[in-house]
Parts: structure tokens; C-alpha cells; sequence
């Protein structure tokens, strides 16, 4: 990434601010947590998103909807920088976490990792006990005595509605928890850290209907204490718990408002055809 | 960015308080440090390759400024009058290791096909499991039941028995012995088994199973189904395996030193005795106190590095050229 | 005419599948053969008092080989303590760092030839470099020569091992803020810990059978191993040198330390697999 001090500084062009505040008067009183800004990403040669531009509000559920293949998963994966991990997978352009630049090369990865957690399409408990499973994390970011440590872990779990199944068995294998408690337990480790904002990839598709339910109800209590960013295949899942939705659609967002107005009247013949099933 | 920036930064500093007591116990530091100490561990594999070869020619130079080329054409080995060359223990090397293959290839293949074709589940692991044992074995018990249970048996019976039906070839002459090249290929066939087998019977598991049905679809038998498809399509894959065993055989060291006899001659008939690079290395290698004689005993492990190295890399890439094409197939 | 190559053929089937089994029985022969030969004259010959010994003098009975035992055993847990960290280490690098790169195929290439390289040759390297300069004959430089043999191994398996770990978990880890360096040892490694235990074992079953490395670099010894560094005394050399002298009673006591050496490789290299499926039940 070769971001110049000028560009990192450079004000948005006059289309991103108006194309903000619209987002702000129909938004009302929230505050923006992120806003991308021109993001384009590459794996190697072959460009998969094109110019993206997208407020996320505080305190709120965004969900990210469109076609299988048209970057959702893969637009997310740039606020935490995991997409970092493998070989010629680039972004260039702007996340503004608070105002400050994320993609900026001087940004600690590790603690903006901390601020953004992320939950995956699939569980995936560390293969250690449930309580190490949410320890983890903390014991590598905070110094805390037993007590605290104990607390805290206790706390996420109860905050994940996952700890009146578990208080009797955490120090057994995270693994042998069934896929709805991995998942919760997941998203449970990841509030341990007292995250700002919670990346969700589609956290609900390898999870049976009765499990699911209860991760949806537990995203509409988590909001009050974060900005939620759920990517997802399922269209009914989206307007249930959401309050904003993004439609992508190869690559680029095609459209972008309050759930309400996207699932009952889009503005654009793209996501209406989506939203009505005719592809996708 | 100009809207909110003030506002919401301050506010997440409230929130989370624990900020403060945060400790960087995360050792990011160490995360450049533990790359670079895998990267060096990586490329000392390769350096230890290149190592070797420097280190055989820097040990071996008197030896190869004392006789040049001659090394690898002469068959004399005369530590008292300090003439040596490689002929005879190259001669020995490359012969039993002929031997070996020529036994096991077969053999292997025909392993490779019951395990992958013929035997029920149940037999086909239980067969499995005994070929890999026996690759498990330690060459020097390969040594010791061949020096001491195979070979007076071959002396006896087996040796007598071939000179009965094909003692007028004058590869079969000269008293039988029970040590000597052909016990040292029949040793190395066994150690080599294992090997070719477990990699002939992955080819033939590999062969897709449309292949396989088109065959016996036009009314051919087993057999035909594997001589015409499955060895054709998997020929590659097994001459990759048998350059492979090649290989191991050539630089076997115990087994062979065990039974080949350790006679500096070369014999047309493979039942004298003879000997290898390895087998000389291995008997000679702590009396050579004579400079000369250090040396060019090091030159006899340059020349059965180079041996490998070659043969090694050859069939390395060329194992792996099959193994793409295949997955192509695949 | 139709009729009979139609026969032929059904014979010729019928004769290949019958080579086909003689030649995985005479797989499984050999086998049981080599066993059985090992047990009845090593078992026939092994006494407690020939781990607890020393050996005696050429030609007087008695004794015993307890100091190979245990110069086998300190050269080979050193050679483990080298040779696993660093196969580990390039393991990791080809499975964490290295990826689907040149550099990374170009190194598994390098192990794969390392590994074919005649353990002999390492041997002749160890001395050439490390018992020449130092004027004499090492435990150390026994214990080396394993460990070089045994690092490629490692490296490549482990690598392997290390791969198969499912990238979500990795990327898990990294979304916590955990430092790529203690996802690699905290989270893949505990993923592969079975796997990591085996390869390590058959690496090690495989150096304790070598005899061509140690030859000119521990060489041997007839006394108890005080120290590493000198003449070491081992059990492959020990049943090496005893095969070859002229006692009966020396040959008797090779047959015997074959039976150990033979016990521990397929324990190490058997009996692992059944312990670790074992206890995940």
C-alpha cells in the first residue's frame, strides 16, 4: 500500500461527503464507527472490488447482502486487515475506524484486531477448554490476576447467553460443545476483548435453524454495546435484525440505506431483482 | 476526516477502560524475529546440501589432484603401494543395487496391484501394515539376518539350485558362497519393496475409476484392465518410484556391507564376492591413516553423493511433473 | 479359436492374480521370517545382566553391552534435541510462511534430496567438518550426523502436518489480535499435536537404527559413556563390530542387542499410532 501522508489526510471528495450526510439524515441520530472510502481490493492481478464507499453507524446492525462471489466476505475482511495473511491479497484506499485510517502502514494491527472481532461462517473453538477458548485473547492482551481473568471470561460468556450451559463444564474441550454453542462461544471470546465493533461472516450458515435464532436474538442484545457489520446469504435474516443494508453486487455496492427502505423499496433494478429472488 | 473524529475517539477511550492496564503481552516483537528463525531453519536444508558437496570435494582434493580422471576408470585399490581408484566399488554399488530393482520391481508391482486391486479391505491393510513394517526395519538387522540366516541358506540351497539349471552363463560361476553381490541384491530387493510397493500402490488407487469401468466395460479381464490402462496411465508415476529405490539402494550401507563379501574385484559372476562404495567406506574407512588414503576413500562418498544427488533429483522433478499431470487427470 | 484365446486370457488373469498374492506373501514371509530369526536369537541370548554390563575383553565370556544402551540413548535424545526444534522451525516456515512460493518449493525439494542423500555420506560430511578440526571422535559429532538425518524428515512431514490445519482456525486467532508467531506455536500447533507427536516419533525410530552415520563419528567404545565428547559407545556400531569378530559368544550378544534395537523402532514406529488413536477415544 502506498499511501502518501497526502492522501491519508486528503478529504473526501465532495460526492463521498454528501453521499455521507444522506446516510446521516436518513440515519438520524447515530454516529459513523467506520467509513470506507474509495476501497478497491485485489488477489494478485484480479480486481474484486471496485470503488467501495460505506458508512457503518455505531451501535447498529449492517448487514452486507448480494449474490454468492461478489466480495462481501471479502469487503469485511479488509476493516481487521486478516486478509493480510495470504500472499497478493491487497486493498488500496481508505476504512476510517473513528476518523483514523486503518490501512495506513503505521497502524497497529494487533490492537485494531482487538477493537474489531470477528465471528466466522464456521465455528471455530481453539482445541483447548471452553474457558481457555475465551481466556486466549486476554490472556495475550491484558496482564490480569485469576480473579479478573475468571470475571472477565465469565462475563463474555454470560454476554455471549452461553454461560448457564457451560458454568459446569469449562474446562472441558470447546470441541465437544454442538455447532450453535461453538458459535457463541466464538462470539464470546471475541466480546472477551471488549471489542468497538463486530465483524460477523455470515455466522449463522453452518448452524441448524433453532441455533440460529438464538445467535440472531443475541445480535439484536449485542448492539447496544457494539457496532455490528453481518455479512449474509440470507435475505429474511438480513431484514430481521438489521438496521442499514449494503447490496453488493460484483464487486461494487450497488445500494445502501436503512433496511426498511432497501427490502421495501430499492431504488436500484439490481437490488430489487435481488431482493425478490430473480437471481442470486 | 473531518466529521465525528473528536467525538468518537474520545468515546471509545471511555469505554473501554481496560485500555489502561493493557500490557503488550502480545510479543508482537517477536513476530519478524521467529519469521527469519524459520526462514534460516528452511534454507539450512539446502545449505546443508550444498555444505555436504563442498565439504567432500575440500576433503578429498589430494586424492583428486593425485589421480584425475583415472579415479573413476581404474579398478586398482592398493592401500600399501597408494594407488586407488573407484572402478571396483562403483562396479559392486551400481550391480547389486541392478540386482535388487530388478527384483523387487516386480515383485513390488505385483504388491502394489493386490493392495490397491485384488485383496478385501481387511487384507489389504493387514498386507499393508507388513510391507511397512518391513520397511521399518534397520538396515543392520537387515544385515544380520542376511549374513547369518540368509546367507548360509543360499550357499545350500538356493545357490546350488540356480547353478544346476544356469551354471554354464558365466554369471552364475565361481563356488557358492552365500555372500557376495546377489545375496546383496536379494537384501536390497527386500529393503526396497516397501517402498516401490507403497508408492506402485497409490498409482494404481489413483487411477480414476471411469478409466478403470471403460476397460472392463468392453469385456477385458483384471489383468488386461491393468496392463492396458492402469499401468499405461500410471508408467510415469512408477518409473519415478523405481529411480527413487534406485537411489536408496545405491547408498544402503549396512545391509550390503554385511553380505557383499569386501573383495576389492570385479567379477563378471555374481556369486563372488565384491564390494560397494558404501561397504568399502564403511570397513576402511577408520584404518585409512594415510592422507592419500582419507582422501580418496572421501572421493569414493563424492562420487556416491553425485551418484544420489543426480539420480535423486531426476526423479524428484520428474515425480512431481507426474503428480501434477495427474492431479490434472484427477 | 474364439473360444480358446478367450481361455488364454482367463489364465493369464488367473496367473497374474495368483503372482500378485504369492508376491504380497513373500512380502509378509520375509517379514515374519526377519521377526522371528531376530526374537529366537536375540530372545535366546538377551539377559538383564547384558543391559547392566560393560563389555570384557576380547575373548573372555561375560559381560554385557549396557554402555551401548546408553551411549545409543544419549546420542539419540540429543540428536532429537537438535534435529527437532530446527525441523520444526522449517516446517513452519513451509507450511506458515512459505507457502505455494518458488523459494518454498525449491527448499521442499532441497529436503526431499537431503533425504535420499546415503546416510553414509552424512557421515563422511560430519567428519570431514567436525572430526577432522576437532583431532578426534565425538558423541557430539555422532549425535549431529543423526540429527542432520533427521531434519529434512521432520521438516517435511511436519510442513505437511502443519498444512492441513484448516486456514479459518489461523485466521481465528489473527482476528483476536494474536500475533502471527503465537498463532503458529499456541493455536496450529495444539491443532496438530497428534500428528507433530508421530512424525517426531518415526523420526526418531528412524535415527536409532542408523549404524552408517556413527561409524566415523562417534565410532565406538568399550567403555560407559562419561562424556559425549570421545568415542561414544552405541548399539548399531557394537552389533556391527560384534557380527564381525570371531567370538560366538560376541555374535550371540549382537543377535540379542538387534532384538532391542528391533523392539524399540517398531514400538517408536508402531506402537505410537496405537496410543495416540487410543486415547482420543
Amino acid at each position: 500500500m502506498n499511501l502518501t501522508t497526502e492522501d491519508r489526510t486528503a478529504l473526501p471528495s465532495l460526492r463521498d461527503v454528501i453521499s455521507a450526510r444522506e446516510t446521516r439524515r436518513t440515519a438520524a441520530p447515530t454516529e459513523v464507527k467506520i467509513s470506507v472510502r474509495d476501497l478497491n481490493f485485489y488477489y494478485g492481478d484480479h480486481q474484486v472490488l471496485f470503488g467501495n464507499n460505506l458508512d457503518i453507524a455505531a451501535n447498529r446492525v449492517t448487514a452486507i447482502i448480494g449474490p454468492s462471489g461478489c466480495g462481501k466476505s471479502t469487503h469485511i475482511r479488509v476493516y481487521n486487515r486478516i486478509y493480510e495473511l495470504y500472499r497478493g491479497h491487497r486493498a488500496t484506499g481508505h476504512v476510517y475506524l473513528d476518523g483514523v485510517d486503518i490501512l495506513a502502514p503505521n497502524q497497529d494491527v494487533l490492537e485494531l484486531r482487538r477493537r474489531i472481532g470477528m465471528i466466522f461462517q464456521r465455528p471455530t473453538p481453539f482445541p483447548m477448554s471452553i474457558f481457555d477458548n475465551v481466556a486466549y485473547g486476554l490472556r495475550i492482551h491484558f496482564r490480569l490476576s485469576r480473579n479478573e481473568l475468571a470475571e472477565r471470561v465469565e462475563r463474555a460468556l454470560r454476554a455471549a447467553a452461553l454461560w448457564d450451559e457451560v458454568k459446569d463444564k469449562l474446562h472441558k474441550p470447546a470441541l465437544a460443545l454442538s455447532g450453535g454453542q461453538q458459535q457463541r462461544l466464538c462470539i464470546a471470546r471475541a466480546i472477551a476483548l471488549q471489542p468497538e465493533v463486530l465483524l460477523m461472516d455470515e455466522p449463522t450458515s453452518a448452524i441448524d435453524p433453532v441455533a440460529t435464532a438464538r445467535i440472531e436474538d443475541l445480535v439484536e442484545e449485542l448492539k447496544k454495546d457494539y457496532t455490528v457489520v453481518i455479512v449474509t446469504h440470507n435475505l429474511q435474516q438480513a431484514a430481521r435484525i438489521s438496521d442499514y443494508t449494503a447490496f453488493f453486487y460484483e464487486g461494487r455496492i450497488v445500494e445502501f440505506g436503512p433496511t426498511r427502505q432497501i427490502f421495501t423499496n430499492p431504488r436500484d433494478p439490481r437490488t430489487e431483482a435481488y431482493i425478490t429472488g430473480r437471481f442470486g | 476526516m473531518t466529521f465525528d473524529t473528536a467525538s468518537t475517539s474520545m468515546r471509545s477511550k471511555v469505554r473501554t477502560p481496560s485500555r489502561a492496564i493493557r500490557a503488550g503481552r502480545a510479543f508482537a516483537c517477536f513476530d519478524r524475529p521467529f519469521h527469519w528463525l524459520a526462514l534460516s531453519a528452511a534454507m539450512s536444508l539446502l545449505g546443508l546440501l550444498i555444505a555436504i558437496g563442498i565439504a567432500l570435494v575440500w576433503r578429498s582434493e589430494l586424492s583428486l589432484r593425485t589421480f584425475g580422471l583415472r579415479f573413476l576408470v581404474q579398478s586398482v585399490w592398493d592401500p600399501v603401494r597408494h594407488q586407488f581408484s573407484a572402478l571396483t566399488s562403483l562396479y559392486g554399488t551400481i550391480v547389486s543395487s541392478v540386482i535388487g530393482l530388478a527384483l523387487a520391481v516386480p515383485l513390488s508391482l505385483a504388491i502394489g496391484f493386490y493392495l490397491a486391486e485384488l485383496a478385501p479391505p481387511p487384507l489389504a491393510s493387514f498386507f499393508g501394515t507388513a510391507v511397512e513394517l518391513l520397511g521399518a526395519i534397520p538396515s543392520i538387522i537387515y544385515g544380520m539376518w542376511g549374513l547369518f540366516v540368509l546367507a548360509p541358506i543360499m550357499a545350500d540351497q538356493i545357490q546350488p539350485a540356480i547353478q544346476s539349471v544356469l551354471g554354464s552363463l558365466p554369471l552364475f560361476q565361481g563356488p557358492p558362497m552365500g555372500i557376495g553381490l546377489f545375496t546383496a541384491g536379494v537384501i536390497l530387493a527386500l529393503m526396497v519393496i516397501p517402498f516401490v510397493s507403497s508408492v506402485a500402490r497409490e498409482i494404481f488407487t489413483m487411477v480414476p475409476a471411469v478409466m478403470k469401468e471403460s476397460g472392463y466395460g468392453i469385456g477385458a479381464t483384471k489383468w488386461e484392465v491393468v496392463r492396458g490402462v492402469t499401468l499405461r496411465y500410471g508408467l510415469s508415476g512408477i518409473v519415478g518410484a523405481c529411480l527413487l529405490g534406485l537411489a536408496r539402494a545405491l547408498g544402503e550401507t549396512m545391509a550390503v556391507t554385511f553380505v557383499i563379501g569386501n573383495r576389492h574385484a570385479i567379477s563378471l559372476s555374481l556369486f563372488e564376492p565384491g564390494n560397494s562404495i558404501s561397504s568399502t567406506l564403511a570397513n576402511e574407512f577408520t584404518e585409512a591413516s594415510e592422507p592419500l588414503y582419507l582422501s580418496s576413500l572421501i572421493e569414493l562418498g563424492l562420487v556416491l553423493f553425485v551418484l544420489t544427488l543426480a539420480i535423486q533429483t531426476i526423479s524428484q522433478l520428474w515425480l512431481r511433473r507426474v503428480e501434477r499431470s495427474m492431479g490434472g487427470v484427477r | 479359436m474364439k473360444c480358446s484365446s478367450a481361455k488364454r486370457r482367463r489364465l493369464t488373469d488367473l496367473a497374474v492374480r495368483l503372482f500378485a498374492q504369492v508376491a504380497s506373501l513373500l512380502a509378509l514371509g520375509a517379514l515374519v521370517w526377519i521377526l522371528f530369526e531376530v526374537l529366537r536369537r536375540g530372545g535366546s541370548a538377551l539377559s538383564l545382566s547384558l543391559l547392566t554390563k560393560g563389555p570384557t575383553p576380547p575373548g573372555v565370556p561375560g559381560g554385557g553391552f549396557g554402555n551401548a544402551v546408553l551411549g545409543s540413548l544419549l546420542m539419540t535424545f540429543l540428536a532429537t534435541v537438535i534435529g527437532v526444534p530446527l525441523g520444526l522451525l522449517a516446517g513452519i516456515y513451509l507450511a506458515e510462511y512459505g507457502g505455494g512460493s518458488k523459494l518454498a518449493d525449491l527448499i521442499r525439494l532441497g529436503a526431499n534430496i537431503l533425504m535420499g542423500v546415503p546416510s553414509i555420506i552424512v557421515g563422511v560430511f560430519v567428519y570431514a567438518v567436525l572430526v577432522v578440526p576437532m583431532g578426534h571422535f565425538t558423541g557430539y559429532a555422532g549425535a549431529i550426523s543423526l540429527a542432520i538425518i533427521m531434519f529434512p524428515v521432520i521438516a517435511r512431514s511436519s510442513g505437511d502436518i502443519l498444512a492441513l490445519v484448516p486456514a479459518s482456525l489461523r485466521e481465528a486467532a489473527l482476528a483476536l489480535g494474536v500475533p502471527r508467531w503465537r498463532v503458529t506455536l499456541g493455536i496450529v500447533f495444539r491443532a496438530a499435536k497428534s500428528g507433530l507427536i508421530t512424525a517426531c516419533l518415526l523420526a526418531v525410530a528412524r535415527i536409532s537404527g542408523e549404524t552408517a552415520p556413527l561409524l566415523f563419528t562417534a565410532l565406538n567404545s568399550p567403555y560407559w559413556p562419561t562424556t559425549l565428547n570421545g568415542p561414544t559407545a552405541n548399539l548399531t556400531v557394537t552389533i556391527f563390530n560384534y557380527a564381525m569378530s570371531p567370538y560366538e559368544d560376541w555374535k550371540n550378544q549382537a543377535w540379542a542387542a538387534s532384538l532391542l534395537i528391533m523392539l524399540g523402532v517398531l514400538v517408536l514406529a508402531k506402537g505410537t499410532r496405537f496410543l495416540l488413536a487410543r486415547r482420543r477415544d
